[in-house]
């Protein structure tokens, strides 16, 4: 540095650089900086052996105390495996329709079954479960199977027309129109007749006669429906599979027969639990009794409550 | 101070031990007091009692890390008015500027805690040791039994200071006494160790063996202090025109036109806490605790001179003297426009949050509106939109409230509690003491009804009643749907 030079206040000499007439003093660094350093390099050393650092061809050193991130995880992992072991087992041992009497259980269950719903439902009935067009919200009160907790269960565990399951949800509309039972303007008919009955269209005799001759085996003389066929009330306001005159028409030239995996053999039936639970906790179940109100021990003596209720 | 070459360049300094020579004075007297009150505060506070009543902790000040609370005297600060906290943050903050501004480094000289404790375990140093000659000595001597008996009887007082300072912290965090019991029992929280741990170590270490060092090379703020600084702010200084060129007091009697005041007797160096020699200049290592102004007037007075030849001034009264001009009272300088408005700023806020202290709410509510999905059709046509209300009760008593729409006509709502059949425009509930309670509510509205803003209202239902009102929206389908 050609520079350097002896600061005249100080009597410090410079390190010989000059920014904007700005120098700087070369005064020596305190020894116990110098004294962190050698530490912070034996610290990096040693935690050089004991733990994975240096990358080799395939892999790196895996460090004497064999760490690793897959390890670890492995380890929370089962640790929080085997935190929620006694809940499971629980769980397991409770006849679903017993749930409502074990608060705690319940609450527990809802959320496993909010976190199982997302990995397993959530493709077809959506995130919020409020389904879209062909599948069913299930946070309405309309339920083609029935909507206890018990029946919940039922369907997630043999599905809705699974073939090769006795215990599946069975029903089978005919194609009125596609297999000729009936000529398009008799289907015309109908819809303005099941339209009628919400007030969407004028009445319409012939309509009513064919669906009392051909319908109100299944949907009911009155069409309310029938859950023993999953047969959907056609007198109300939700439509599966819309609403509107065409829609309603193409409904019955050709039965939709919707279709829900039996969950049975694929999902544990603690997690089919905890999913029943869940989907019956959103507003729309029937003889839903809340897991709050008879609990106010098990609430944490003060502190601001976070989860999801 | 030219010198052609310098001897030899080294590049690290070994630490020069500083060994404080006992003084006393108007600036001695001050340190004890703040020593004294800073210290009382810190150890103490934690073990002062406060009745809350059955349902809330009786320590004064708490921190309630694990329930998100902060207790202090009379005052609760939920972790939704964390702006309190924020704010006096922010005064603490102007505060230093408000501080320096007028009275300069006051913070390094008088109530920085690494000042603090480095001065208390000089205090011990002096205790154990002796006064500075005596230190010199033993330090410079052979590790002969007694040195190693005095050094192992100092550094374990400095431990115990430093273990009961660690120790003092946690109790901010904790009821005092329980964890006092459940520290010693092993039953106390990891974190509670660790903390005290930490704490041990560091104080143990900086304030037994660093000392200047963390001001000198370690503190962001003398360097903070170095751009807040001017001609207009009060540092201590020596005043050369007066006592430069430095003499014995027969080198003045012979040339009294030539010497100065300073007879180079080098007090002010060996009472300094940092070593400095303030005579060479304002100096990042200079904490302005003004030790050097005492025992400078100490040697005037004996010597019949003028007190003062080191003085707290500001460098423009500096030159006011030098050019043979009175000295100026240090009231002025704390008066200054600039301090005026720090202190303004700083009054503002404090003003602010002394209002809204008086003024807050102890109900509150807030409400979440479930967005997926935003409606839901009903059989009937009805439409339901689901919420989620949180119902703070922010006194340590149960209070009994009820929720009330506004708006949104022909609606009800109800609860998993209550069930659809009981629904109603008007909710009620009992919130346990200094508690959220979580509720989720469904609220349904007639056929056709559109989306609409309406408004939850809460209302306490008891003596001292008080309330809060959420805003919220309700979602319905369009008039032609598609499903």
């Amino acid at each position: 540095m050609a520079n350097k030079r002896i600061d005249e206040a100080t009597g410090v000499e410079t390190v010989g650089h000059s920014w904007d007439g700005i120098e700087e003093l070369n005064n020596p660094l305190p020894r116990w900086w110098l004294w962190t350093l050698y530490a912070t390099i034996i610290f990096a050393i040693g935690y050089m052996i004991v733990y994975p650092a240096i990358p080799l061809a395939n892999k790196a050193t895996e460090g004497l105390w064999g760490w690793s991130s897959r390890g670890q995880l492995a380890g929370e992992m089962q640790a929080e495996e085997a935190r929620r072991a006694g809940t499971l087992a629980a769980l397991a041992a409770t006849p679903i329709e017993q749930l409502a009497g074990k608060p705690d259980l319940m609450r527990a269950a809802i959320e496993g079954g909010r976190a199982a719903f997302r990995v397993n439902c959530v493709q077809c009935h959506g995130s919020g479960a409020a389904g879209s067009k062909g599948y069913p919200n299930l946070r309405d009160d309309d339920w083609l199977w029935g909507g206890t907790i018990k029946d919940i269960e039922t369907t997630l565990v043999n599905g809705i027309r699974q073939p090769g399951n006795d215990a599946t949800r069975q029903s089978l509309m005919p194609n009125f129109g596609k297999d000729g039972i009936l000529p398009p303007a008799d289907i015309a008919a109908v819809a303005d007749h099941v339209l009628s009955l919400t007030g969407k269209s004028a009445a319409n005799a012939r309509g009513a006669q064919l669906f009392a001759d051909n319908c109100a085996a299944c949907h009911g003389a009155d069409a309310k429906g029938g859950r023993q066929f999953g047969a959907p009330n056609l007198a109300d306001a939700i439509w599966l599979y819309g609403g509107k005159r065409d829609q309603v028409m193409g409904s019955i030239h050709q039965a939709h027969a919707g279709v829900m995996p039996a969950w049975g053999g694929k999902l544990d039936p603690v997690t089919i639990k905890m999913l029943a639970a869940y989907v019956h906790s959103l507003g729309g179940g029937e003889d839903f009794v809340a897991a709050t109100a008879a609990a106010p021990a098990a609430t944490p003596a003060r502190g601001e409550a976070n989860a999801q209720p | 101070m030219l010198s052609p070459e310098p001897a030899k360049v080294s590049y690290y300094e070994k630490r020069k031990a500083v060994f404080p020579k006992v003084v006393s004075g108007p600036f001695r007297r001050f340190k004890w007091l703040m020593l004294v009150v800073t210290l009382g505060i810190y150890y103490l506070t934690p073990w002062l009692r406060w009745d809350r009543g059955p349902y809330a902790p009786d320590q004064a000040v708490l921190v309630d890390l694990a329930n998100r609370r902060f207790y202090m005297f009379s005052i609760e600060i939920w972790p939704h008015e964390f702006y309190f906290v924020a704010g006096l943050l922010i005064m603490a903050g102007i505060g230093l500027f408000l501080i320096t501004s007028a009275f300069g480094r006051a913070w390094c000289g008088y109530s920085c805690p690494q000042t603090i404790w480095t001065d208390l375990f000089q205090h011990v140093d002096r205790l154990i040791d002796g006064d500075r000659n005596a230190q010199l000595k033993l330090e410079a001597g052979p590790w002969n039994a007694a040195k190693v008996f005095k050094r192992g009887l100092k550094w374990s007082i400095y431990l115990a200071i430093s273990f009961w300072t660690g120790g003092a912290w946690i109790m901010y965090f904790a009821d005092a006494p329980t964890l006092t019991v459940d520290f010693w029992t092993g039953q106390a929280a990891p974190v509670a160790y660790a903390t005290v741990g930490v704490l041990t170590a560091t104080t143990f270490v900086f304030g037994g063996f660093m000392r200047e060092q963390v001001c000198i090379y370690m503190c962001p703020w003398p360097r903070i202090q170095t751009a807040m600084l001017d001609e207009k702010s009060l540092i201590v200084t020596y005043k050369d025109w007066r006592g430069e060129q430095r003499g014995s007091v027969k080198a003045k009697e012979r040339q009294p036109d030539v010497i100065g005041d300073c007879v180079d007797c080098n007090q002010c160096v060996a009472v300094c806490p940092t070593g400095y020699d303030i005579r060479n200049g304002p100096d990042i290592a200079c904490i302005t605790c003004g030790l050097c102004i005492d025992a400078c007037d100490k040697v005037m007075v004996q010597l019949g001179r003028p007190r003062g030849l080191i003085d707290y001034a500001t460098l423009e009264d500096c030159e006011h003297e030098r050019a043979g001009g009175e000295r100026r009272s240090i009231l002025k300088t704390a008066l200054h426009w600039r301090t005026l408005v720090y202190f303004g700023v700083w009054a503002a806020i404090g003003a602010g949050l002394l209002f809204a202290l008086g003024t807050r709410q102890r109900i509150d509510l807030s409400v979440a509106k479930d967005r997926n999905p935003p409606f839901m059709l009903l059989s009937n046509g009805e439409v339901r939109n689901d919420y989620t209300l949180k119902l703070r009760n922010m006194e340590t008593r149960p209070r009994p409230m009820s929720v009330t729409l506004e708006g949104l006509p022909g609606a009800v709502m109800w609860t998993d509690e209550m069930g659809r059949d009981a629904a109603s425009r008007e909710l009620q509930f009992t919130v346990a003491p200094d508690q959220t309670k979580p509720v989720r509510v469904y609220v349904v509205a007639p056929e056709g009804t559109e989306e609409a803003e309406f408004t939850f209202v809460l209302a306490a239902r008891d003596r001292e009643a008080g309330g809060d009102r959420a805003e919220t929206r309700f979602d319905a389908p369009e008039e032609d749907n598609d499903e």
